[in-house]
């Protein structure tokens, strides 16, 4: 008789979610019949490397590869981000041709390009996308902003998920504006008072943001279509998904899309408090977002990118107090229910590495970008995968040799005694495509643990 | 006795600048007197922030008050009370990539340290620095990029200053994301600049040598 999962020790969870994403299953909920015995074997090979690795309990046959990319794989076949952003059935071949030919342990999805129809039925004014504000070969970029005024953290706290349904979209989408005039639907528990917050759905500037709501949703189901076409072939192929989906450091959620980075910066010195409470508020929703995608999808693995914690960013005293505890919450929050947080702390973290070593072991994976991975591996050694650092201007500008050196230093330094994943350390679009395949070849070769 | 201005805002205790300033101002002070201190305080913050005793946040903060302390200020005063600057600096960041925050920074840190900063914004062209460098003469730039794609754009914007003849009148620094020595040398710049302090340290280096 199995166990219920509210019975389940956090090692138990852990366990049957790994369990499921090396049994992945077909549309219809039967086991996956992959095409080939080999594709399946190397499905399985590749699932239990990045388990073996991320669990430390035992060293992997070799050290897994991971290769994490923005809108390299549109590149790669000679298109744009925008051609793949408004034309979805141009994804598939490109994101899967990018996996096949160069052979990583796992694939990251096909998100990236994000639907451009869908973007323009509604007026995304949060970021600008190629050929909406940036040239067509060129990746989307945010626009820093105060999309959540200083005054706004009382509303925000009681009642964070009318800002999210309401408040937020009416400023981030144009066609959404008049979603602000929405009230809650308190009311509606008196028969009297039933039809009262109703009234705003029957005008006509509500009900041209209704329909612009239900037109891209239509945008956004076509859009996945094509995601999960290249999904199902990746999978044939024997490549398995590494994050089920992806969750923020609540001190993030705030300073990159509704404070901005300046604001956040003065809440820290003119309302700390407030800036504090909003952060309890949003632990338990981010949580959540990642517990429902790992159960949902059946794969352990959830994506955490760390942004404005980096070093610079925060003295050790503001992160110790604004950003760690939060983060830390999170992480345990997921790691109670099975999920294994798959950290990016982009930038450098070599500041904060004494603060994060306070985990349980086994538990989390942490990508690096411009850290120092002897002294990561060092931090956190016996106690959380690392991985990632491999660099930027290495991989766009280095020649093959350096590829092949920086790959086995990294291998010497972090590989030992398992407990590391080859990856890049940042989003790449266009680089050597030589040097990229170098890599993952060299880890092939160089990574075997004998 | 009224505080020092000087240590309060370099302490960063806005409300008692703020209460500093407007009580200096009605007791009639020069506010050419009260916007140097403000600006020495200015220079402890940039030291502060260079031996990492300051963070972003703090930076930013005191950005934010200097900019208080200047409207208050600027009501009451007769004549431009400009202060002597040490050189030009043409800063921008290049063509395709819209980030500010890490440039914004820097522009800051070097107007602390007497530059006159000539700032061209976010997504700068080509041609954009190449009419600025011209239209002020000055003898350094600054390129500034968070996305890879900008390594690119760096490159082409250093070919055109070579195109127009100024490669030998100009120093270029890269910064942001990442940069590092080996996109220095891809972009053709002269240097790169790990951090805001970095880029303050190198331009006091080519103009004491310009």
């Amino acid at each position: 008789m199995e166990k219920k999962w509210e019975e389940m020790t956090p090692e138990e969870k852990q366990e049957t979610l790994f369990a499921r994403w090396i049994s992945p299953k077909d549309p219809e909920g039967n086991d996956l019949k992959f095409p080939s015995p080999e594709a399946e074997n190397l499905y399985k090979e590749r699932v239990t490397r990045i388990k073996d690795a991320i669990q430390l309990k035992k060293k992997p046959d070799r050290v897994p590869v991971l290769l994490i990319p923005s809108f390299a794989p549109a590149f790669y076949s000679g298109l744009t981000p925008y051609d793949v952003m408004y034309n979805y059935e141009k994804i598939a071949p490109a994101w899967k041709k990018f996996f096949v030919d160069f052979q990583p342990d796992g694939h990251g999805h096909a998100f990236v390009p994000t639907p451009g129809k869908f973007l323009d039925i509604l007026g995304f004014k949060l970021y600008r996308w190629p050929d909406h504000g940036v040239p067509k070969d060129t990746t989307y970029q945010c626009i820093e902003g105060e999309y959540m005024m200083a005054d706004e953290y009382d509303a925000f706290i009681n009642n964070p998920l009318y800002f999210f349904y309401f408040t937020w979209p009416s400023r981030v989408f144009s066609a959404l504006e008049p979603l602000a005039t929405l009230p809650p639907l308190a009311g509606v528990t008196e028969m009297y008072t039933a039809s009262v917050p109703f009234m705003p759905y029957g005008m006509p500037p509500v009900k041209a943001a209704l329909q612009a709501m239900m037109e891209a949703g239509d945008e956004a189901l076509k859009w996945m279509g094509a995601c999960m076409a290249f999904a199902g072939e990746i999978t044939m192929a024997g490549f398995p998904a590494y994050l089920a989906g992806a969750t923020k450091a609540p001190f993030d959620v705030i300073g990159d899309t509704l404070r901005g980075t300046k604001g956040v910066m003065m809440d820290i010195y003119r309302q700390p408090d407030k800036l504090i409470a909003a952060m309890e508020a949003l632990t338990p929703m981010e949580i959540q977002l990642g517990v429902d995608a790992a159960k949902q999808i059946g794969c352990p693995l959830v994506f955490i990118p760390l942004h404005k914690g980096a070093d610079g960013f925060l003295s050790d005293e503001q992160y110790k107090k604004f950003y760690w505890p939060y983060l830390k919450e999170i992480i345990l929050g997921l790691v109670d229910e099975g999920v294994v947080p798959f950290i990016w702390a982009e930038g450098g973290y070599n500041s904060r590495l004494d603060i994060i070593r306070d985990l349980p072991r086994g538990k989390t994976a942490w990508l690096f970008d411009q850290t120092d991975m002897a002294a990561a591996k060092k931090a956190l050694d016996g106690i959380a995968c690392v991985g990632g650092n491999m660099p930027m201007d290495l991989l766009t500008v280095g020649t093959t040799q350096q590829a092949i050196d920086h790959t086995k230093r990294l291998i010497d330094v972090c590989g030992k005694g398992g407990g590391y994943i080859m990856a890049n350390g940042a989003f790449f679009d266009k680089v050597k495509w030589e040097n990229l395949k170098t890599i993952v070849d060299t880890v092939k070769e160089y990574g075997i643990y004998k | 006795m009224a505080k020092d201005l000087v240590n309060t805002l370099a302490d960063l205790k806005e409300q008692e600048v703020i209460k500093i300033v407007k009580d200096r101002l009605s007791a009639g002070e020069d506010p050419l007197k009260i916007l140097g201190d403000a600006r020495k305080a200015m220079e402890i913050v940039g030291r502060r922030f260079a031996s990492s005793e300051y963070f972003i946040p703090d930076l930013v903060y005191s950005g934010e008050i200097l900019k208080s302390v200047t409207e208050l200020v600027k009501p009451k005063l007769s004549k431009a009370g400009e202060m002597k600057r040490v050189g030009k600096i043409v800063f921008g960041t290049v063509a395709g990539d819209i980030h500010d925050i890490g440039k914004d920074i820097v522009v800051f840190m070097l107007d602390v340290n007497g530059f006159e900063v000539h700032d061209l914004g976010v997504d700068v062209s080509a041609q954009k620095f190449v009419d600025k460098i011209k239209e002020t003469g000055a003898p350094i730039v600054g390129l500034s990029g968070f996305l890879a794609l900008a390594f690119d754009s760096m490159k082409q914007t250093v070919e055109a200053i070579k195109a127009a003849g100024l490669r030998d009148k100009v120093k270029v620094m890269i910064g942001g994301g990442q940069m590092s020595d080996e996109i220095k040398n891809y972009t053709g710049a002269d240097a790169y600049g790990k951090d805001a302090m970095a880029g303050v340290t190198l331009a006091k280096k080519w103009i004491s040598a310009s």
